[in-house]
């Protein structure tokens, strides 16, 4: 069976308030890193999975994108997917 | 004397280490906003335990760059004892003073309970008044005290006799049963159980009392 990697990012939705990364600017200001405009946190996450085939792959993984990995009420998300063997 | 307790946004046992040191033990306390440069006049500093700014990023990571830190951080330089405990001990790996960092518990569980320690006092200024191999008991309460390092360096701290605390029945999955870490000098000590809940009978227990006592000579 084919094995497929998958990066899933998933990010706040612009207009969602993300204290976080405000809390984080901040804090690179007292770094010394000076002139940061926008900071957003959001989650970079890292998939193995089997499939018969890519687009079996490709709609497991929008599955577990949309209904498990992210909220689409607040964030938005994308997919790379490569095959690896 | 007067020991000077940091107040982070999100602190939340600053009162509790206030009780312990005065209602407990009568020391007089400075509370320290985390804005404050001023540590003149203070024998000590404790960082207590909470969530300092909510824990964003990292446990610790952004309280590291505190402005009363880097006055913390001269202070400990000149020999200064300071404490860290839970969120403390976070903030002092993220801060460099002590090596390591604290990750999410092995069982994903937060943990709450008294919980045995082997203390090794080693030359460490705040565990003086317990003997070396003495079993204590603390209580945690964190989600993410799960102590990591790399390999070599556990082996070296172990060597040198910073790991100056141990679990007994390891909650956390820390490496090397791993609860509280002292520097080489032995004035910072940085632990997850939490010394300040110890220190009267009221509250179970009073191990932790010799903790905070052991700076009145």
């Amino acid at each position: 069976m084919p094995h497929f990697h998958a990066r899933v990012q998933v990010s706040l939705r612009p207009s969602v308030l993300d204290p976080a990364g405000e809390a984080t600017r901040a804090a690179a200001g007292r770094l010394g890193v000076a002139g940061v405009t926008r900071l957003r946190i959001g989650k970079a996450i890292e998939v193995e999975i089997e499939a018969p085939d890519q687009a079996t792959a490709q709609q497991q993984l929008e599955l577990l994108s949309e209904r498990l990995l992210a909220n689409p009420v607040i964030e938005n998300w994308t997919l790379d997917l490569i095959e690896t063997a | 004397m007067t020991i000077g307790i940091v107040v982070f946004p999100g602190s939340n046992c600053d009162r509790d280490v206030r009780w312990a040191l005065e209602g407990c033990l009568g020391v007089p306390t400075r509370f320290l906003w985390h804005e404050e440069r001023d540590l003149q006049g203070l024998e000590a500093v404790v960082l207590p335990g909470g969530f300092s700014y909510g824990d964003y990023l990292r446990c610790g990571a952004i309280a590291r760059f505190a402005p009363v830190l880097e006055e913390v951080r001269r202070f400990a330089s000149e020999g200064g004892p300071v404490l860290g405990i839970c969120n403390g001990f976070q903030v002092l790996t993220e801060l460099g003073l002590l090596p390591g960092a604290l990750t999410r518990n092995i069982g994903l569980h937060f943990v709450c309970e008294p919980t045995p320690l082997e203390v090794r006092p080693g030359a460490c200024r705040w565990l003086g008044g317990y003997q070396s191999g003495e079993e204590i008991a603390l209580p945690i309460a964190h989600g993410e005290g799960r102590y990591q390092v790399q390999e070599d360096q556990l082996r070296q701290l172990e060597d040198n006799g910073q790991v100056v605390l141990r679990y007994k029945a390891n909650p956390n999955g820390s490496m090397g049963d791993v609860a509280g870490l002292c520097n080489p000098r032995g004035n910072v000590l940085g632990l997850m159980p939490h010394p300040e809940r110890a220190c009267e009978h009221l509250t179970g227990g009073e191990d932790g009392r010799r903790l905070l006592a052991s700076l009145l000579g």
